[in-house]
């Protein structure tokens, strides 16, 4: 899949699902775990469509600011284990 | 009457070797401790007060994630006869400034001697301080606390205090200078424990289970000093691991043959819709006996989610319990589902709206299910009073009022605040509800309190956040609650009034209040309604109103076609 489809897909299930703003453009490089755009209510949720969607494990205890904080750190972290 | 430290005492001599809480955390290990690892633990914690000048009596603010830490700090702190009393620790979302602001007032209020915390939290916590001027005389780091030894029973200070002594403190999480410390005896949290022991049928072959925060009555009482005082095993996680892996609560349920947990009704969908099959295989949980639905508006649907998902590991009906509960009576009111299963009952929508009595449903007629709360607990009266303090009858909607021998001591050093909660001798709640033949049911409340995931959550302080945003004036913004049916918690709104017509003017303020309200309160608002001038509805002393805006705000949200 490439990046830029990745890209869309992902922003678009944030600001439509995470952030109840359909509207709302993310940003590649914006914080989205340390800013507390998604509070840790929905990051199961974003590890179940990472999986369902791109056919990648994020493991819980990986659910934080240190292994990705933006769209582009997830993407990258994706593709790393496509 | 024992006291906490007769009781640790007891246990420590008696049954030594048995474990009392296992602790786990993601990464490592089970990590189980005896009462006798226990009570050596918090004996080196005695020894680390009593060289630091806390003197029985005094206030200890612990700031410590869930853990050995915090387990041997707590109980070394009430041995040495000393007021335990846990903060929340500071996550990441949350502004190391805004943090700060918080400690400094609860400092204000509670005049801690000491505060207990990591050495890489101590710059944090010193930053909050003011040396030579505020109470506090230590800040202990717990890596240089004493470590483990016997203890010297006959030189702890603990065994000096009085049953009608205040043990601890529990903080409600307001942070607008409304900060009230529950100040609870020994002989009131003996006495809810009894009690409330009872109803549930504590059995020797008890398990508790829990993931939950201690800084709130559900996980601090039932899943902390119930299991710990009473003697019962307690298998314990972090609510920042849960939160991320739902389904360790399921199997740690299983391995552990547990039989007793509390969660707050947002976690019965959370659990349902985020635990995958592949996350279950071999759990079985038909060693749960009771889970109390408890802290937030209780929903029947709720139940029923958790149960259709859970029911093929061996989840049985009868375990889905209820239970009001809140710190000014140490923990619960009511309990259902224990004797029988718990009871519903659909009421007529309109007469429950408009005339405040909950009658049966009528046939064709809209309806509202209420699930009920139980049945007060052998200790406590509780009673619905109208508007004048008059005791209503069966089925008529009113203040929940309630009367035990287990309520707090005070709002510590707060006495105005103690006088308001009560009228001739009856704690007033702020909930609305109903009683039929003694089963209570919560219809909501008078405070506009917001709920969110158990967390009470004060509509003030985000509207003092929003204000902090350019382009919103003050008074001018209004936070509420809408109550979600997916997630079965409530969703906060938060509306603003602003001059500018220009979207790009209205995005760039609805982001930054939403920034502005998470990095100040940890609450993520889950929908930010800009609007222009003169659309907020105002009391006559001109506050906003926040229920009349809640309406607006629906009714808008409806005419545009989207459903809350």
């Amino acid at each position: 899949m490439k990046v830029d489809e990745m890209k869309a897909g992902l922003s678009e299930y944030l600001a439509k699902e995470i952030l109840k703003q359909p509207d709302r453009a993310i940003k590649p490089d914006e914080a989205l775990l340390s800013s507390g755009l998604i509070d840790s209510f929905h990051l199961v949720d974003l590890a179940l469509f990472v999986e369902d969607n791109y056919g990648v494990h994020i493991a819980d205890s990986e659910l934080n600011a240190s292994t990705f904080d933006s769209l582009d750190q997830l993407i990258a972290l994706i593709q790393s284990r496509q | 009457m024992p006291t906490f430290s007769d009781l640790l005492k007891s246990h420590y001599e008696q049954t030594p070797d048995k474990v009392s809480v296992t602790i786990l955390q993601r990464g490592q290990p089970d990590c189980p401790v005896t009462y006798r690892q226990l009570i050596h633990g918090a004996s080196g914690y005695v020894r680390t007060l009593e060289k630091n000048g806390v003197q029985p009596g005094d206030v200890v603010i612990l700031i410590l994630q869930h853990g050995i830490d915090l387990l041997y700090a707590y109980f070394g702190t009430i041995l040495h006869g000393a007021i335990p009393s846990i903060m929340p620790f500071l996550t990441e979302k949350l502004l190391p400034e805004r943090y700060r602001a918080d400690l400094a007032s609860l400092v204000e209020v509670t005049q801690p001697t000491a505060i207990i915390t990591y050495s890489e939290f101590e710059s944090e916590v010193r930053a909050a301080l003011k040396p030579g001027e505020d109470s506090v005389k230590a800040v202990i780091i717990s890596e240089q606390a004493e470590g483990p030894g016997a203890p010297d029973f006959g030189c702890f200070g603990g065994f000096q205090r009085k049953p009608d002594d205040i043990v601890l403190l529990q903080h409600s999480s307001g942070t607008t200078g409304l900060k009230k410390g529950v100040a609870l005896s020994h002989q009131a949290v003996l006495n809810q424990l009894k009690s409330y022991g009872a109803a549930i049928h504590l059995d020797p072959a008890d398990v508790f289970v829990s993931w939950l925060p201690l800084y709130h009555d559900m996980g601090l009482i039932a899943c902390w000093l119930m299991p710990i005082l009473s003697g019962y095993p307690l298998v314990i996680m972090s609510p920042f691991d849960w939160i991320r892996a739902p389904y360790l609560l399921m199997q740690v349920v299983s391995k552990y043959k547990g039989t007793l947990s509390w969660l707050p009704n947002f976690a019965y969908n959370f659990c349902a819709q985020k635990v995958r099959d592949r996350d279950l295989e071999g759990v079985d949980l038909s060693s749960w006996r009771a889970i109390s639905n408890c802290s937030e508006p209780m929903r029947w649907d709720s139940h029923q989610a958790f149960y259709d998902r859970f029911r093929n590991v061996g989840l049985r009906y009868e375990a889905l319990t209820t239970c009001y509960a809140m710190a000014e009576n140490v923990f619960a009111v009511t309990q259902g589902g224990i004797d029988a299963p718990v009871v519903f009952e659909d009421v007529d929508r309109e007469s429950l709206q408009v005339e405040k009595v909950a009658r049966p449903a009528i046939e064709g007629l809209p309806t509202v299910r209420m699930l009920g709360a139980g049945k007060a607990i052998c200790n406590t009266k509780v009673c619905i009073l109208d508007a004048h303090g008059r005791p209503l009858p069966d089925r008529h909607v009113g203040e929940v009022a309630l009367n035990s021998d287990c309520m707090l001591s005070s709002y510590y050093h707060r006495p105005d605040a103690t006088e308001k909660a009560f009228l001739n001798g009856w704690y007033l709640t702020g909930d609305f509800g109903y009683l039929v033949d003694g089963e209570l049911y919560i219809t909501g409340r008078k405070k506009d309190l917001i709920i969110v995931g158990g967390k009470n959550i004060y509509p003030q302080d985000l509207e003092l956040l929003a204000y902090e945003v350019p382009g919103v004036h003050a008074g001018r913004a209004s936070a509420f609650g809408v109550f979600n049916d997916a997630t079965g918690t409530e969703d906060v709104v938060l509306v603003a009034e602003v001059d500018s017509d220009d979207p790009a003017e209205r995005q760039r303020i609805a982001d930054g209040i939403r920034a502005a309200v998470t990095r100040g309160s940890a609450v993520a608002l889950r929908y930010v309604h800009i609007v222009g001038r003169h659309w907020m509805v105002k009391t006559s002393s001109g506050k906003t109103a926040r229920s009349a805006n809640r309406e607006k705000f629906l009714s808008e949200m409806q005419e545009k076609g989207k459903v809350f």
